[in-house]
């Protein structure tokens, strides 16, 4: 009768829980949501989105080292260029890189194949000269050390 | 009999399941109708009350052009305080911004959409324009894009019941502001307002303004 309990609590917490990246999900709408939106769609123009980007695909390496980082130049999103400079996440472990961004690989009907932590380690060796770069003080408003 | 509690037990845990995992229903929105208060304060002179109404100011627009608060005159509009480098709610409020500009754009071409930056150091006339045009805002017909003296944005921002002051908090990106989107009719009196990064709050605040809109004794 226990084990019945037992297996019918896993059960309960299993169906509940049927989303995959719970703390990616959770990391992207504290961190991501308010630019990127919830819906991964971005501002128009303005934003880049990440639903259906073709640079998730084009530019996998550089995920983690994005999101870590942040980024000051334009970019190119399915054919359209976007200038906005984003802000880097230097307090992300390298295990919630891994768990946002495979909730941002697989979000959305995005079918991106999900990083293994050796992955996104990797990445993150490959980039770590972005950090001098990205995380010098921009100006007054600190924008780009935000968060 | 055993196993009856046994199935009973499953049944029941069925149930909290459905309950727990189900969609939950949060009901119809009420809907004011075209009946909107006055916001603000009012005070009675000889008899007749007198209402808030926002304040006489002049900015540059994102085709250069200076304009003023009376070339609103006789025109409804909605109003939200950004910046275009915000990192934090603007995008949202802009995003819902741009939802209205989307629902009235066929039916209520007379209202426009103010956006007023509370960043004019970063946020030149150029500036917005771009940013403008990013958003696929083509003409500065509907939708303006203003900038100019700090103060008097900040000043504006108050006459309006919408908070902003600088902030230090490095995530606030330099600003902190309420985020509201703030619906005025012809006479410059503000009718009614949404947190701007609530999708529900604002898809209320449609309604309400379409309500407002539709009804002919609101017109002129």
């Amino acid at each position: 009768m226990v084990a019945l309990l037992l297996a019918l609590g896993g059960v309960l917490l299993y169906g509940c829980d049927q989303r995959t990246y719970i703390q990616g999900e959770r990391i992207y709408e504290y961190k991501c949501a308010n630019c990127h939106m919830s819906s991964g769609e971005g501002l128009l123009g303005n934003i880049p989105p990440l639903a259906g980007a073709d640079w998730l695909q084009r530019r996998r390496g550089d995920i983690a080292c994005i999101i870590r980082y942040g980024y000051r130049d334009s970019i190119i999103v399915n054919g359209i260029r976007y200038g906005a400079p984003m802000a880097g996440h230097p307090e992300l472990s390298n295990t919630e890189i891994t768990n946002v961004a495979n909730y941002i690989l697989t979000a959305w009907y995005n079918s991106y194949e999900p990083m293994s932590p050796q992955e996104v380690t990797a990445s993150l060796v490959a980039c770590e000269d972005w950090e001098k770069v990205t995380l010098e003080p921009q100006d007054s408003l600190g924008m780009l050390i935000a968060h | 009999m055993r196993s009856s509690w046994t199935a009973l037990l499953i049944l029941g845990l069925c149930y909290v399941f459905a309950v727990a995992c189900g969609s939950s229903n949060d009901g119809t929105s009420k809907h004011a109708g075209h009946v909107l208060p006055v916001i603000g304060e009012r005070e009675v002179v000889n008899g007749d009350t007198v209402y808030h109404t926002i304040g006489d100011w002049s900015f540059y627009r994102q085709d250069s052009a200076l304009v003023t608060e009376d070339m609103l005159a006789g025109t409804p509009y909605v109003v939200d305080f950004f910046f275009t480098s915000c990192p934090t709610i603007c995008p949202r409020v802009t995003q819902n911004m741009l939802r209205l500009e989307e629902h009235f754009r066929g039916t209520h071409p007379e209202l426009k959409l103010i956006s007023f930056t509370i960043d004019p150091k970063r946020d030149s006339v150029g500036h917005l324009r771009n940013y403008s045009r990013n958003l696929g805002v083509e003409t500065a017909d509907r939708w303006w894009f203003l900038t100019g003296d700090k103060a008097a944005l900040y000043g504006i921002a108050d006459d309006y019941f919408s908070v902003a002051m600088e902030s230090t908090d490095p995530a606030s990106g330099g600003f902190d502001h309420s985020g509201r989107i703030l619906f005025v009719d012809g006479q410059g009196q503000v009718r009614a307002f949404a947190n701007g990064t609530d999708a529900a709050e604002v898809n209320d605040l449609i309604e309400d303004i379409e309500g407002f809109l539709n009804d002919s004794a609101n017109r002129g």
